[in-house]
């Protein structure tokens, strides 16, 4: 039962993952392909935990903790780059 | 493994992807950025959160040991989301410049209030 909720995940999580492309393609803004960029590593970390689910390792939370944390820095990084035009001043 | 464990680990991983998707569709569906600030959140709670909480039980039903990995993860994500979505919206604002957004009573943004200084 659990291999069908696997690849359900996957088919819903990818199909985001198109969703944020188009938004990041299309987006007003520059804040708005910032905003993309953010939900598509949230979407990517859901991914690779319900990867780590499917091979039964505990190697990939590792992963996921890593692109939590360098997905919230480079947000920021480029929110800061939009307000002030530099990044580290 | 129970039934009952696989039961609600699929729950859980569908409930989660489901949530994941619907932040996602919100991003194409919502008009501007300050509605669309919202939509990841729901990604970012149950979606996310749907999938660590399906992952500890699933690992605590094979190995009969509680990892807290996710845990972590998931403290992480909620601290930092409302600070994400304060910058975002304040890099829109300072690159915008909305006329029809609705002010505070007698006064401007608290983020255009700060008077510009030169750095030393």
């Amino acid at each position: 039962m659990i291999e069908y909720a696997i690849h359900y995940a996957y088919a819903a999580l990818s199909l985001g993952l198109l969703l944020n492309l188009w938004r990041l393609l299309k987006g007003p803004t520059n804040v708005d392909r910032v905003l993309a960029v953010d939900t598509m590593v949230i979407n990517v970390i859901a991914l690779i935990i319900v990867y780590g689910i499917e091979t039964g390792t505990t190697i990939y939370f590792e992963a996921a903790l890593l692109l939590a944390m360098f997905g919230f820095v480079s947000t920021v990084a480029y929110c800061k780059f939009i307000l002030r035009g530099n990044v580290i001043e | 493994m129970e039934l009952i464990n696989e039961i609600i680990v699929s729950a859980l991983i569908i409930i989660g992807a489901s949530f994941a998707l619907v932040g996602s569709w919100g991003m194409v569906k919502l008009p501007d950025l300050m509605s669309r600030l919202h939509a990841p959140t729901k990604a970012t709670t149950v979606g996310v959160g749907g999938a660590l909480v399906a992952s500890m039980v699933y690992f605590l039903a094979l190995n009969g040991t509680v990892s807290i990995h996710e845990l972590l993860i998931t403290l992480f994500l909620f601290l930092t989301a409302p600070i994400t979505a304060n910058f975002l919206a304040k890099a829109w604002l300072h690159t915008q410049r909305p006329v029809d957004l609705p002010r505070p009573d007698k006064r401007d943004w608290a983020t255009f209030d700060t008077e510009h200084r030169d750095p030393p």
